[in-house]
């Protein structure tokens, strides 16, 4: 099924240096992620007091922290955690996002109303205090932090997959289906989410950072990840700690997030661009 | 207009009473009380502490108890510290929030309008890229890292500015207002340089040229109208992600402001603090977001009429 949208948008994505350039940055952290065990020279917790924090160096690339732990492995260690917490808490957004302005747009009337309703009411509410305080009652749990950004993230999910069911539910096709007597299960599964597939693909893409920036932030407040696991808001944190005397602890970690969010941002960009030429500034 | 105003006020009422109780029965679910950390405190002053602070009472009571307080303004007495209430402690932390939110929002506003409406202007020129291409930084580098980093050029390495404190030492507000303001200022410049764009190839902007008016006159009486509605929209949710900034600025810059006080009660389990807090900011930011709509509403010729 429209083979030629998918084929089109990435002709065009293609031609994007920027968000191609986003997308390869990405697709290396994640391997380098993923192969952190294999590919870090140390481990994330070995320390080696006697060494201290010491400047950039040949046996340590990035230098080490106060505690003499490889600055480097935890770096891709921390990849890990910050790159797994942006992907869940994302699919746990989409889940909710989707299922919510599916049901909402396609049944429509009182059901959609109500349900929009909630949307609106959540929207105004402050919502990264719920989630401090849900850490603070439940504790710092790593699956708990997937579950509540997500539970935060699928507001503007829900709105634009609904305004998307809208619109195809008065097509053709899907009258079409409708009047041949198609299930409610296989209408989503075969009309409705491959034709909103792209939206959600751009707007999924581009939460990503978001959620990245969420985690990153309680992590800094020490509310997020907790030692002995680190992610990169965690680094930076520590980082903050010993800047004055060991700047770098900051700034690699620090130009590591950046350059991760950069991309991120650079391929939804480009992403959003490919699949929707109309929205795009040129 | 006024019966917009009124017809959203009167959601959010019951919205805010929700919040409040949902937010009072998960605090009440919480494992352990809130003396428990301390050490050894003998069964008679717990039962003491228990008695002074109506825990011994049932959770229905004390939920009434605390939800009529609520409606007089009280929010109860501080779990951490003894003998101040939580209402006095949001009355001393929340001037100090408000000015520097106040300074951000203003360099954001003035940093951001600026900056979209010469991009919109020049488009597709160096004066467009180049704070484009800042407004990007401005996004993707998080507060949390602007903040330090901003200290360690300007405070550490530079040695031009207090790297700490709040109305101690001169320019010791530069540094919070300017860490806080900036990732809006970016949002703004792209939101004012996408409406503006939009708004320039309108008819009436081609009207207003074609009358003869200056080009200062088109940008600024009809063109900046229209083209800043997005802003004005933005500011409401800017409010809510402020408010998450400060907990973050007010931490770096160790500044004795409402965000610092809710952090420092998340830590310590000061459950009255953050109960309160949580409250209270739930309904600044309800408050916020519908002035925002308001102004939003009000500018935008076609939806004043229609309502």
């Amino acid at each position: 099924m429209n083979n030629s949208l998918w084929s089109d948008a990435l002709y065009r994505l293609s031609r994007n240096r920027a968000a191609m350039f986003g997308g390869f940055i990405l697709i290396l952290l994640i391997i380098c992620a993923a192969l952190a065990p294999w590919i870090a020279p140390y481990s994330y917790s070995y320390q080696n007091l006697s060494l201290g924090a010491s400047p950039p160096s040949a046996d340590h690339l990035l230098g080490t922290d106060v505690l003499g732990r490889d600055l480097l492995s935890r770096i891709l260690y921390g990849a890990r955690i910050s790159l797994l917490v942006g992907f869940v808490a994302t699919g746990v957004a989409l889940i909710i996002g989707v299922s919510w302005g599916i049901i909402a747009g396609y049944i429509g009337g009182r059901v959609d109303s109500i349900m929009m309703r909630i949307v609106d009411i959540l929207y105004g509410l402050p919502f990264i205090i719920f989630i401090i305080l849900l850490m603070v009652i439940f504790g710092r749990n790593l699956w708990l932090l997937f579950g509540a950004i997500g539970a935060v993230e699928w507001l503007t999910m829900a709105r634009i997959v609904r305004g998307q069911v809208i619109g195809l539910k008065n097509q053709e096709f899907v009258m079409a289906a409708k009047a041949m007597g198609v299930s409610n299960i296989s209408m989503f599964r075969r009309h409705l989410l491959p034709n909103i597939l792209g939206p959600i693909a751009v707007y999924a893409t581009l939460t990503i950072p978001q959620v990245m920036l969420l985690e990153g932030f309680l992590s800094f407040l020490g509310l997020g990840i907790q030692p002995p696991m680190s992610s990169w808001g965690t680094l930076i944190k520590d980082g903050v700690e010993s800047m004055e005397e060991f700047s770098w602890l900051l700034i690699y970690p620090g130009i590591t997030f950046t350059i991760t969010l950069f991309a991120l941002n650079f391929f939804g960009d480009g992403l959003r661009d490919a699949l929707d030429p109309k929205t795009s500034d040129n | 207009m006024i019966a917009i105003f009124f017809r959203r006020i009167l959601v959010a009422i019951p919205v805010l009473l929700a919040v409040a109780s949902i937010t009072f029965f998960l605090i009440k679910i919480a494992p352990g009380g809130p003396f428990d950390a301390d050490k050894a405190v003998s069964p008679q002053v717990l039962k003491n502490l228990n008695e002074a602070y109506n825990l011994d009472a049932s959770n229905w009571e004390q939920y009434v108890d605390y939800m009529s307080g609520l409606l007089r303004g009280d929010l109860g007495p501080s779990f951490r510290f003894p003998g101040r209430s939580v209402t006095e402690m949001i009355a001393t932390g929340l001037p100090v929030t408000f000015e520097l939110a106040f300074y951000a929002i203003l360099i954001a506003l003035v940093m951001g309008i600026f900056s979209g409406v010469l991009a919109a202007l020049k488009r597709n020129t160096f004066l467009d890229f180049i704070p484009m291409a800042v407004a990007m930084i401005g996004i993707c580098v998080p507060t949390f890292l602007m903040g330090p980093l901003l200290v360690l050029i300007f405070g550490i390495n530079l040695e031009i500015l207090p790297v700490s404190g709040w109305g101690q030492l001169p320019g010791d507000k530069i540094l919070p207002s300017l860490t806080l303001g900036f990732a809006y200022a970016a949002y703004i410049a792209r939101l004012s340089r996408g409406g503006m764009l939009e708004v320039l190839n309108q008819d009436f902007i081609r009207t207003a040229r074609a009358k003869g008016l200056t080009e200062r006159m088109v940008v600024i009486k009809h063109a900046m109208q229209g083209g800043l509605i997005p802003v004005v929209s933005f500011l409401g949710p800017a409010i809510a992600g402020l408010l998450a900034g400060s907990f973050v600025v007010e931490t770096i810059f160790q500044i004795p402001g409402l965000g610092r006080f809710y952090v420092e009660a998340a830590f310590n389990r000061d459950y009255t603090m953050i109960l309160g807090t949580t409250i209270f900011f739930s309904a600044m930011i309800v408050f916020f977001n519908l002035m925002s709509d308001l102004a939003a509403l009000w500018l935008n010729p076609r939806s004043r009429d229609a309502s």
